[in-house]
């Protein structure tokens, strides 16, 4: 009984998670400026990490959260480093 | 899910409600920035991701992993530690290259610049 | 002390998250991560980061149990808004330039993520000539209201702990 509600959890968790992946991709894809973009890229970043660690515990595995880690470090140098760029149109000054 | 079987009720109902709650933070964070109408309200909807939303799913990993493995497991603090202190050192830098940007355009929108720096 | 050891703070800091990391806290591990603190707190000092002088400890607790229930506060407000029918309601975005007393760097440094990190503000810029900082508020009410706010709920209390 509890597995089955965890499992429906963490399946629900992992389709509201992709969907909103989904809204991010667009406004990616979309614009209409390079802030936008880069924003959404931000937001991809951590709804990522996000479903490492739900895949982690579909799984039951602790590696997931090793990389879940590593996405939301990238995540900051990626961001921090394009709105250096987009600030002075150079990353070092 | 196998491994999941010997989880009292509690804990399942508990880290099932923390995953749904956090998952949903983070679209409504998502559809934010699809529905909010300029980039200066849109910088805002990304917030509900990384605060509620990522501290929920920590939360309930934490959880999990420890009643799973029968010991604390708390490395999660380390991913909502380094979420506390990225996400406004990027949020910041990227709005003022956004009003940078606008101001270098001449939008109108945006207020200028303080009188020490003209 | 000071040149064993130049930022105890940061070198506890890195040994902790050391041993999150391994997660253990075994001899070799803790001799491991001391090493390692230790680097890090002489990377730091070659750096040479301005001072932090910090009093008043005792309003640090209060001030981030405040932080949790303001983060959680306005997560809902701004989830509303954003579920809300886009036809209705004539809510108002902007920008608010707000007078500071505050100098300290670090008190400005907190003060900035704290009002970042609270969904529907962002702290966009500050001044240090005049003083003064640009705030981005999502749902903009009453300028004035917003000023109050962050000087009576962050800032007085930032600067007993930073000044």
């Amino acid at each position: 009984m509890t597995a089955a509600l965890l499992e429906w959890a963490v399946l629900t968790a992992q389709f509201l998670l992709v969907a909103a992946m989904g809204c991010a991709a667009f406004r990616l894809l979309r614009g209409p400026r390079a802030q936008d973009r880069v924003l959404a890229l931000d937001t991809l970043y951590i709804i990522a990490a996000m479903l490492l660690l739900v895949f982690g515990i579909r799984t039951g595995s602790p590696h997931y959260f090793e990389a879940a880690l590593l996405i939301t470090l990238l995540g900051f140098v990626a961001t921090a480093a394009l709105s250096k760029f987009l600030m002075r149109g150079e990353v070092i000054e | 899910m196998t491994h999941a079987a010997e989880l009292p009720a509690w804990a399942a109902l508990s880290v099932a409600v923390l995953l749904l709650l956090g998952a949903g933070m983070a679209l409504v964070g998502a559809v934010g920035l699809l529905r909010l109408r300029s980039f200066y309200e849109r910088v805002h909807a990304p917030a509900l991701g990384t605060t509620l939303g990522i501290g929920c799913v920590l939360v309930a990993s934490m959880l999990f992993f420890s009643l799973v493995q029968t010991r604390f497991v708390l490395h999660e603090v380390l991913i909502a530690v380094l979420v506390v202190i990225t996400t406004p050192v990027t949020l910041m830098l990227l709005t003022r290259a956004a009003l940078n940007r606008d101001r270098i355009e001449g939008n109108e929108a945006v207020p200028p610049p303080p009188r020490s720096r003209r | 002390m000071r040149r064993v050891l130049p930022h105890p703070l940061l070198a506890l800091f890195l040994l902790v998250a050391w041993l999150l990391l391994v997660e253990s806290v075994s001899p070799g591990a803790v001799l491991l991560g001391s090493v390692v603190a230790a680097c890090g707190s002489w990377a730091l000092a070659s750096l040479a980061p301005p001072r932090a002088r910090l009093r008043r400890l005792a309003v640090v607790p209060g001030l981030l149990l405040d932080v949790l229930v303001e983060v959680m506060r306005s997560n809902v407000a701004v989830a509303r808004i954003i579920m809300r029918p886009a036809d209705r309601g004539a809510r108002r975005s902007g920008f608010v330039r707000i007078p500071l007393d505050m100098r300290a760097p670090y008190g400005l440094a907190s003060l900035a993520c704290i009002l970042t990190a609270t969904p529907g503000t962002v702290w966009v810029d500050y001044d240090s000539a005049e003083g003064t900082m640009l705030l981005h508020v999502l749902d903009l009410v009453d300028e004035a209201e917003w000023a109050r706010i962050v000087k009576e709920r962050w800032e007085r209390r930032l600067m007993e702990i930073f000044e």
